[in-house]
């Protein structure tokens, strides 16, 4: 338990007679980039916000680097960019990171250091002298992630990031993420772009309806299931059954056979399709996107 | 510098920077000009058709009409400035930034009720004090324990405040300063019945006032406030502007039960805060 960042068991949330986060058990180790995801509404800044103490669970427990969830202990070295985020806007971007500095125990002296590296990181040392209520969307969403690295966390909650950034913002984040990762940092991804998510998390959780549906590591490729696409000849109709070994979903259409299996297993069925006496023209497998997986998961109603 | 302190400091800031402090000094000194210019007159009318001894008496009524604009002012004030504090960034989630940080929801709530109360009793020292110190040098008028009537205002206008803080917790911007501005109007009429019922000895009319002022002790603390403000000659006269009846004034255990009221109202700001959800 001591060596996760963030460990959840049944952790569940009731608003009156919705069940907005249905026994919710979830597991994130040190250093890893986490991606959830789900339709609208099914409860992903719920889950946050009783991971951050903003929210009190209905039952169940939540733990966050090692303490109970929303202990100050542990908000201590968490940093956390909210979804709509509003902050005061009378503020300078500077002066907005200095409080946030100071609530965190930040020294003055240390954050006359941190606050220009950080508009320097975000991009916004141009514009330190304006107001925030001068600032567009996307230079709001780009103080708001320098707020959330004040304190250089151990654990980063972004939620929705890259809303309102165009590609060099989206980019931006991702250079961000990949640096915090660097650092040894956990980032916990909160977001509807599931290419941005496939682009830097290294594995994902789907939530459906308050309720984890399915985990999946994104970044091992051999473990990866595909569908293969493949033109053979020749193939005899009771060798098809013993694709089923490594294959699902098997269909043969004339010389077009389709299937699902793992990448790592084609070489195998290669084999087998030639030791069976099938002409093998073509095998191509072709790797579900995240968004394929997402739909097939969720449901293309989106668990509403 | 503590939670508290960074938190009362940005209250305090965001008046400013938001220019509602400037705003309402602005309007704090429209109302200075007026109750001068307007006592200056009253003074000159009143040199023609009264002996001194009963100038005096006049000033110091015109004085305390003066402090009654003050002290209604300062209440409004309150309202204004901190219906929104909590409410507002309840409502629009600039509260979850800040409550994320390592600070406890103890010390946000009580970091904008010192913020605010700061604000207040500037306000307060600028507009008693502008009243008091024109009353004297436009109309000689002067007010018997000043401080300790200034001090009542005070109170007064904290408990307003914790009262806003507290109905912030739970209801929004608009909701909560109809709500405490609605329960002042009830303790103001409350005021009105407590001393009437008190000049036609109707028991009954006196218990139902003083029942509005259990349920909301502000305006006694005002009457309280008149009480030992006014002059020796006006009490003995039983004039004083809105407690000019004299027949029922407050008693030191209500300005004890304010005091109780305000901790309860804070107690349970601390306690709806800390447990709702944000």
């Amino acid at each position: 338990m001591s060596e996760l960042v963030i460990e959840t068991r049944d952790l569940r949330k009731v608003f009156g007679n919705k069940v907005a986060v249905h026994n919710l058990t979830l597991e994130v180790g040190p250093g890893e980039v986490f991606g959830f995801l789900g339709p609208n509404g099914a409860g992903k800044s719920t889950s946050v916000k009783m991971l951050l103490g903003l929210v009190r669970s209905t039952s169940g427990q939540a733990r966050v680097l090692g303490r109970p969830a929303g202990e100050t202990a542990a908000r201590r070295r968490v940093g956390f960019l909210p979804e709509h985020f509003r902050f005061y806007d009378w503020l300078t971007p500077g002066e907005l990171l200095e409080l946030h500095g100071r609530l965190c125990g930040m020294s003055r002296a240390r954050l006359r250091e941190r606050i220009p590296q950080l508009l320097d990181l975000v991009g916004l040392e141009p514009h330190a002298g304006k107001r925030l209520g001068e600032f567009s969307k996307g230079m709001l969403q780009r103080i708001g992630l320098a707020q959330a690295l004040v304190n250089e966390p151990d654990l980063l909650f972004l939620d929705e990031p890259t809303s309102g950034l165009d590609p060099l913002g989206r980019r931006l984040v991702r250079d961000i993420i990949a640096a915090e990762c660097e650092r040894g940092a956990t980032v916990f991804l909160n977001s509807h772009l599931l290419g941005e998510v496939e682009m830097t998390c290294d594995r994902v959780a789907f939530l459906k309806q308050g309720e984890v549906v399915a985990t999946k590591a994104l970044r091992d490729g051999s473990a990866e299931e595909s569908t293969v696409e493949a033109r053979v000849a020749r193939l005899p109709a009771e060798a098809l059954g013993g694709l089923d070994r490594w294959a699902n979903a098997v269909r043969l259409q004339g010389e077009r056979l389709t299937f699902e299996a793992r990448t790592a297993d084609l070489p195998e069925i290669v084999r087998y399709l030639a030791a069976q006496g099938a002409d093998v023209y073509r095998i191509a497998p072709r790797q579900r996107s995240l968004e394929d997986l997402f739909l097939e998961i969720v449901g293309e109603d989106g668990g509403l | 510098m503590s939670a508290v302190g960074v938190i009362a400091e940005m209250t305090l800031r965001e008046a400013a920077r938001k220019k509602v402090l400037w705003l309402a000094l602005a309007g704090g000194a429209a109302f200075l000009a007026l109750f001068g210019t307007g006592l200056h007159f009253q003074m000159q009318a009143l040199a023609r058709q009264m002996p001194p001894v009963l100038r005096g008496a006049a000033a110091n009524t015109l004085l305390l009409i003066g402090l009654y604009g003050a002290d209604l002012l300062t209440v409004i004030m309150t309202v204004l400035v901190s219906a929104d504090t909590l409410s507002g960034e309840i409502a629009s989630g600039t509260i979850q930034a800040v409550a994320t940080k390592p600070i406890e929801r103890w010390e946000l709530v009580t970091g904008k009720w010192l913020g605010c109360l700061a604000i207040v009793t500037l306000y307060l020292l600028v507009i008693v004090g502008g009243t008091a110190g024109l009353g004297w040098w436009i109309g000689g008028a002067r007010a018997e324990h000043l401080a300790t009537g200034a001090g009542l205002i005070w109170l007064e206008s904290a408990v307003v405040l914790t009262l806003t803080l507290l109905f912030g917790t739970m209801l929004s911007t608009l909701a909560t300063a109809v709500l405490v501005l609605g329960l002042h109007g009830l303790a103001f009429l409350g005021g009105w019945t407590e001393q009437m019922g008190a000049l036609v000895h109707s028991e009954r009319a006196a218990t139902v006032g003083i029942l509005a002022s259990v349920v909301m002790p502000s305006e006694a603390l005002w009457r309280r406030a008149v009480y030992v403000m006014r002059s020796p000659l006006v009490s003995a006269l039983g004039l004083g502007p809105m407690a000019n009846l004299g027949a029922s004034v407050p008693s030191r255990a209500m300005v004890g039960y304010a005091v109780v009221y305000m901790a309860a109202a804070f107690a349970l700001a601390l306690v709806r805060f800390g447990r709702r959800d944000l």
